[in-house]
C-alpha cells in the first residue's frame, strides 16, 4: 500500500527514496567530501575524585526531589524493607535479574512476568538496578538489561526505587557514553516528570513516576 | 462536542500575511506581550546561568556545529546506513520528497492497522506537513499528549514557540480551555492541579490507543538509533505502550555516531529549557523484541530540505537542533511572539528556514524580521550564524525583485540605487550633501526637529523625531580647520 | 601615531561634532590625525538591506582609500563590523583576490574609537572632565562583533567629574538595527520603548554609546517624549576639558 502511494506521487520508475537521495547528492556536489574532524576539547573525563563525584551525584539528584541513602551492599534489603514500608508500598514489580537477596520479605512482589499495562498502571511502585549515574547531571541510565527491565516497568508505576553502585557513577556525560553499550536501548532519567509549560512554573510528576529513591551504595 | 477534534490549520508560510503587518496586531496584545517577556526572561535567566558554569561551553559549542556540518556534508551516506541499521534492528524507513508523501505514508500504515486514534509526541516537523489536520480529514483523531501541545489543540490555538509552544499563555487561560473542554467548571487555575487534570485526561489515552506518531531530535547513522529528549514523560508514554509507532524525522536530523550524543545532550537541555539534562531522553533502533511497539516506522521527509541544502551559505541553516535558545534571546520576537512569524518555526531560525523552504518564493518579509543585533547566534549550541544567513538571504530577496519590472518603481530600490550612485565618487557625495541642506533650508526654519517625514522615512517620525541636518558636515569643517 | 579618520557617511553628514571631538581627543593625545576626502561610505547598509551588489563597489573603495593607512580610527563599531565580518566574504563571493588580499592587509589596521585608545593607544585616562550623570548603551555590534566589552566603560570611569550609572538590559538591542526601522517600524518602536525605558530609569542627563546610529534612534523618541535626556557619542564625552565643555 504504501509502496503504491510512492508510485503514484513520483510516476513509475523513480521512488521518493531515490529522488531524495539524488537531491541530496546535487545539493552537495560540491560540500561533500572526506569526514570532517570534530574537534572534541570538551572535557571528556573527570575533574573530580570519586568521593565528589559520588556527593555530587547525590546533591544532583537531591535538587530533582529525589531521596537518596547511601548504605552498605549488605543493607539493601532491610533499608528497601524500610522505605518501601513507611512509604505503604506494598505491591512492588521487579524485573527478571534483579537479585533476590536484595528483596526483603514481607511484601508483594511481582515478577515481570509480560504484565500487562493494567497490571503496572496499578501497583504501587517498582524496584529496578541501573547501567550507570551521570553527577554533573544527576542522570540515572538504564539499558534495560538484567535488573533493569521493560522500559515501561520505570515508566507506568508512580514509584521507582532505584539501586545504584557508586562504582556505577561517573562525572561527565562523555565519560557515560563511554560505557554504554550503543547497541541497547537506552533511557537516561534525571529527576521525576516534569513540566514548565504553565508559566515557566516547574511542576513535577507529569506522566512519569512521581517519587524516586535512590539506593547508592558505596562498597 | 469532542473539542479535541478541532485541528486549527497549522500557519502557512504561502498565505501568511507579511511580518510588520502581522507583528502590529500581536504588539497590541497585551497579556501576550507579558507572557511572552516573563517566560524568556525565565529561561534566559536559567540558560545562562548553567552556560557559565559550563568552562567548556564554546568548545561544546565547537563540537556541536562540527558535528551537524559533517551530518549535512555527506548526508545521503548517513541517512542510508541509519536505514540499513534500523531495518537490521526490524524497523521500516519511508522516505517522502513532500508534505504530501509523509501525510500519505502514515495515512496509510495507520489504516493497516485499523486505528481511528493516534497519540503524538510534540513534534514540529508533524505541524510543519499539517498531519494533525490532514488525519481529522481522513477520520483519524490525534491526540497531543505534550501538555502546551494539549492546551493549543483543546484551545484550538497554534505554537508560538519551538520547545515552550503554548508559552503565550497564562494560568488564566489554561484554566478556561481545560475547564470547559475536560468538563471541570471547578477546576483551579493553580498549575499543579492543570498538570494533574492533563495526566489524568491523557492517562487513559495513553492506556487505551495503540498507535503513536512523534517526531525525533535525532537519528543515529552509525547504530540506527532514534533519540527523544522530553521532560514529561508523554514521550516515553508513547514509546513504550503501543503497538505501532511512527516517527516523522526531517532527513537533516542524522548524526554519525553515538557518541555525537555526549555533545548535543550537554547542549540541547541548557539551551532549551536551562536545565543540565532534561528528565527524559529515550535511545532505541527498530523493534525491541519483548519491550514496546512491534511496528515501529520512521518516515524520512525533505520537503524543501535538500533546497536549503544547495545553498552555500543558508545550508548552516539545517543545523539547527530546535533548542529555541535563539527565540528566547530575540528581542524581536520577545515583542511579537511567535505567531507574527506566520510559520510554525517562529524566531530567529524560523525568519532564516521557513523562506528557504519555501524556496524564497513566499516568507520574503521574515528574513527583515530582525535588527541583526547577533543576540541569536551568539547563544546558538550549533553556532548557526543567524545574522549572516539573515543577510544572504535578504539579498536573494532583492536579487528576484531585480529581475521584475516593477522593482524599477519601488521606493526602497530607487533609494538604494541613487545612494549607491552617491557614495561611488566623493564630489557627488559632498554636492548631494549639500543639495539636502539647501533642500532642507527651504522646508523648515531654524533648527527645529523632524516630527514628521514623507515616504518611507514617515514610519521612522510615527513615534521618533529626527534633528535637522547640521549647518556644516564634519568634511566641511575639516577643510575649513586645515585652511585656517 | 599617523591616524587616518574614517568618519562614516551618517557621521560626516549628521553628527560632525563626533568627528571632530575624535579629532581634539587623538590630538591631545599627541597624534596626527588625517583625513582622506575620496572617503564616502563603507557599504553597510546596502549590504545589510540585501543590495550585496552595490556593496562591493563601496566596500572596494574603503580598501583601496585606505590601503597605505598606518592606523584607521572608525567612530562606529557597526561600520567596523561590517567591514571585519562582511569585507572578506563580499571580495570572495566576487572572487576579487586583489581586494581578498587588500582586505587582509588592512584589517589589522582598523578600529574602532575606543578599542584604538584602550587597545591599540593603550590608554584610558584622555585627561576628560564631563561633569554629568552618565550611562553607557552597548551596541549590538559593539557588544557582539567587536567584543569592546569594558573597553568604553573604562575610558568613562577616568572621566573627572562623571558620574557613570548602569542601565538595565545592557545586551537588549535598541531596535535601530538600519532599514529594520522603517521596514519593521511597530517592532523597532516596541523594541526601542523598552530601552527608552531602561534609559529614564538610570536617571542620567546624557546617554553614551559607540555609534551614533542607536543614539540617534534613542534621541529621536527621548525628543518627542520631552525626556530631558541628551545622547552623546563616546568620543563627546571624552573630548570634554574644564576649558572645553563636550
Amino acid at each position: 500500500m504504501v509502496a503504491a502511494t510512492e508510485a503514484i506521487v513520483n510516476g513509475p520508475g523513480m521512488s521518493s527514496r531515490e529522488r531524495v537521495l539524488e537531491r541530496i547528492a546535487k545539493a552537495n556536489s560540491k560540500a561533500a567530501g572526506v569526514p570532517e574532524s570534530i574537534p572534541r576539547g570538551y572535557d571528556c573525563g573527570s575533574t573530580q575524585s570519586t568521593d565528589e563525584t559520588v556527593a555530587l551525584f547525590e546533591r544532583r539528584l537531591q535538587d530533582y526531589d529525589a531521596r537518596v541513602f547511601r548504605i552498605r551492599s549488605n543493607e539493601i534489603a532491610a533499608r528497601a524493607a524500610e522505605i518501601l514500608q513507611s512509604g505503604h508500598r506494598q505491591r512492588i514489580v521487579v524485573p527478571d535479574g534483579l537479585p533476590t537477596a536484595w528483596r526483603p520479605a514481607g511484601l508483594a512482589w511481582i515478577p515481570d512476568d509480560e504484565l500487562s499495562i493494567d497490571v503496572l498502571n496499578a501497583v504501587d511502585g517498582v524496584m529496578t538496578g541501573a547501567t550507570l549515574g551521570v553527577a554533573v547531571s544527576g542522570s540515572i541510565v538504564l539499558q534495560h538489561g538484567p535488573a533493569e527491565g521493560r522500559r515501561v516497568l520505570t515508566l507506568l508505576p508512580d514509584y521507582h526505587l532505584c539501586v545504584i553502585q557508586a562504582a556505577q557513577v561517573v562525572e561527565t556525560l562523555p565519560e557515560a557514553f563511554a560505557r554504554l553499550d550503543s547497541a541497547r536501548p537506552v533511557t537516561f532519567f534525571s529527576g521525576p516528570s516534569a513540566t514548565a509549560d504553565i508559566e515557566m512554573t516547574r511542576i513535577k510528576g507529569v506522566h512519569g513516576p512521581r517519587f524516586l529513591d535512590v539506593l547508592l551504595v558505596e562498597d | 462536542m469532542n473539542l479535541v477534534q478541532l485541528n486549527p490549520p497549522s500557519p502557512d508560510p504561502k498565505t501568511a500575511p507579511p511580518f510588520p503587518a502581522a507583528a502590529k496586531i500581536d504588539l497590541r496584545d497585551t497579556q501576550l506581550r507579558r507572557n511572552i517577556a516573563r517566560a524568556t526572561d525565565t529561561i534566559q535567566r536559567k540558560r545562562a546561568a548553567l552556560v557559565e558554569e559550563k568552562k567548556d561551553w564554546q568548545a561544546l559549542r565547537d563540537a556541536g556545529a562540527a558535528i551537524r556540518r559533517e551530518a549535512l556534508r555527506n548526508l545521503d551516506g548517513y541517512l542510508l546506513q541509519f536505514e540499513d541499521r534500523f531495518q537490521a534492528a526490524g524497523g521500516t524507513v519511508h522516505w517522502a520528497a513532500n508534505a504530501a508523501e509523509a501525510n500519505r505514508v502514515a495515512l496509510d500504515i495507520l489504516r493497516e492497522h485499523d486505528a481511528r486514534e493516534v497519540i503524538k509526541i510534540k513534534s514540529m516537523t508533524t505541524a510543519e506537513i499539517g498531519m494533525n489536520e490532514y488525519l481529522a480529514q481522513h477520520n483519524v483523531t490525534a491526540h497531543e499528549t505534550d501538555l502546551a501541545e494539549l492546551i493549543l489543540q483543546l484551545g484550538g490555538d497554534q505554537p508560538s514557540h519551538i520547545v515552550v509552544p503554548a508559552l503565550h499563555k497564562n494560568r488564566q487561560q489554561v484554566r478556561e480551555i481545560f475547564a470547559r473542554s475536560m468538563g471541570l467548571p471547578g477546576l483551579s487555575d493553580d498549575p499543579e492541579a492543570l498538570t494533574a487534570a492533563a495526566r489524568q485526561y491523557l492517562r487513559e489515552k495513553f492506556l487505551r490507543v495503540k498507535t503513536a506518531i512523534c517526531g525525533a531530535n535525532f537519528l543515529i547513522a552509525e547504530t540506527g538509533g532514534v533519540t527523544i529528549v522530553e521532560s514529561e514523560g508523554n514521550g516515553r508514554m508513547c514509546l513504550t505502550l503501543p503497538e505501532t509507532l511512527i516517527a516523522i524525522v526531517g532527513i537533516e536530523k542524522v548524526i554519525p555516531r553515538f557518541a555525537d550524543l555526549e555533545v548535543l545532550l550537554q547542549t540541547l537541555p541548557r539551551s532549551a529549557t536551562g536545565e543540565r539534562m532534561n528528565p527524559y531522553n529515550s535511545i532505541w533502533s527498530g523493534v525491541i523484541p519483548g519491550d514496546g511497539p512491534k511496528n515501529m516506522h520512521v518516515v524520512l521527509l525533505d520537503n524543501g530540505r535538500t533546497r536549503v541544502l544547495r545553498d552555500g551559505i543558508g545550508r548552516q541553516t539545517l543545523q539547527c537542533i530546535r533548542c529555541g535558545a535563539c527565540q528566547n534571546a530575540c528581542p524581536v520576537y520577545r515583542q511579537t511572539g511567535g505567531h507574527a512569524y506566520g510559520s510554525v518555526y517562529a524566531g530567529p531560525i524560523g525568519a532564516i528556514l521557513t523562506p528557504q523552504l519555501e524556496d524564497m518564493r513566499h516568507a520574503q518579509s521574515l528574513p527583515y524580521a530582525s535588527s541583526l543585533c547577533g543576540a541569536c547566534y551568539e547563544v546558538c549550541p550549533v553556532k548557526i550564524n543567524i545574522p549572516e544567513v539573515l543577510v544572504h538571504l535578504r539579498a536573494r530577496v532583492v536579487d528576484r525583485g531585480r529581475r521584475k519590472l516593477a522593482s524599477l518603481f519601488d521606493q526602497e530600490r530607487a533609494g538604494m540605487m541613487m545612494m549607491a550612485a552617491i557614495f561611488a565618487s566623493s564630489r557627488r557625495y559632498e554636492a548631494a550633501q549639500r543639495l539636502a541642506r539647501t533642500a532642507q533650508r527651504t522646508v523648515r526654519h531654524g533648527d527645529a526637529w523632524y516630527h514628521w517625514l514623507p515616504g518611507m522615512a514617515g514610519r521612522w517620525t510615527e513615534t521618533r523625531d529626527l534633528a535637522p541636518l547640521p549647518q556644516e558636515t564634519f568634511r566641511e569643517w575639516w577643510q575649513q580647520r586645515r585652511r585656517s | 601615531m599617523r591616524i587616518a579618520l574614517f568618519i562614516t557617511c551618517y557621521n560626516d553628514t549628521l553628527f560632525p561634532r563626533t568627528g571632530q571631538s575624535v579629532v581634539r581627543v587623538l590630538e591631545r593625545l599627541g597624534h596626527t590625525v588625517e583625513f582622506p576626502l575620496e572617503q564616502t561610505c563603507c557599504g553597510q547598509m546596502h549590504f545589510n538591506t540585501g543590495y550585496a551588489r552595490e556593496a562591493y563597489p563601496l566596500a572596494k573603495r574603503f580598501v583601496e582609500i585606505f590601503a597605505d593607512a598606518e592606523t584607521v580610527c572608525i567612530p562606529s563599531s557597526s561600520c567596523v563590523a561590517m567591514i571585519r565580518e562582511y569585507y572578506p566574504a563580499l571580495a570572495r563571493e566576487n572572487e576579487d583576490a586583489g581586494m581578498a588580499a587588500a582586505v587582509d592587509s588592512l584589517l589589522p589596521r582598523v578600529f574602532e574609537f575606543s578599542e584604538l585608545l584602550v587597545d591599540a593607544l593603550g590608554v584610558t585616562d584622555v585627561g576628560a572632565y564631563f561633569p554629568h550623570r552618565v550611562t553607557y548603551h552597548a551596541s549590538c555590534h559593539g557588544l557582539r562583533s567587536l567584543h569592546l566589552g569594558d573597553k568604553p566603560l573604562r575610558l568613562l570611569r577616568a572621566v573627572r567629574g562623571l558620574e557613570l550609572v548602569p542601565l538595565e538590559g545592557l545586551e537588549q538591542c535598541c531596535g535601530f538595527g538600519g532599514t529594520f526601522a522603517v521596514k519593521n517600524a511597530d517592532v523597532s518602536a516596541a523594541m526601542l520603548t523598552e530601552k527608552t525605558r531602561a534609559v529614564l530609569n538610570t536617571r542620567a542627563e546624557v546617554c553614551t554609546a559607540c555609534d551614533n546610529s542607536c543614539l540617534m534612534h534613542m534621541q529621536g523618541m527621548l525628543h518627542r517624549q520631552f525626556a530631558g535626556v541628551r545622547t552623546l557619542h563616546l568620543a563627546e564625552v571624552l573630548a570634554g576639558t574644564e576649558d572645553v565643555l563636550g
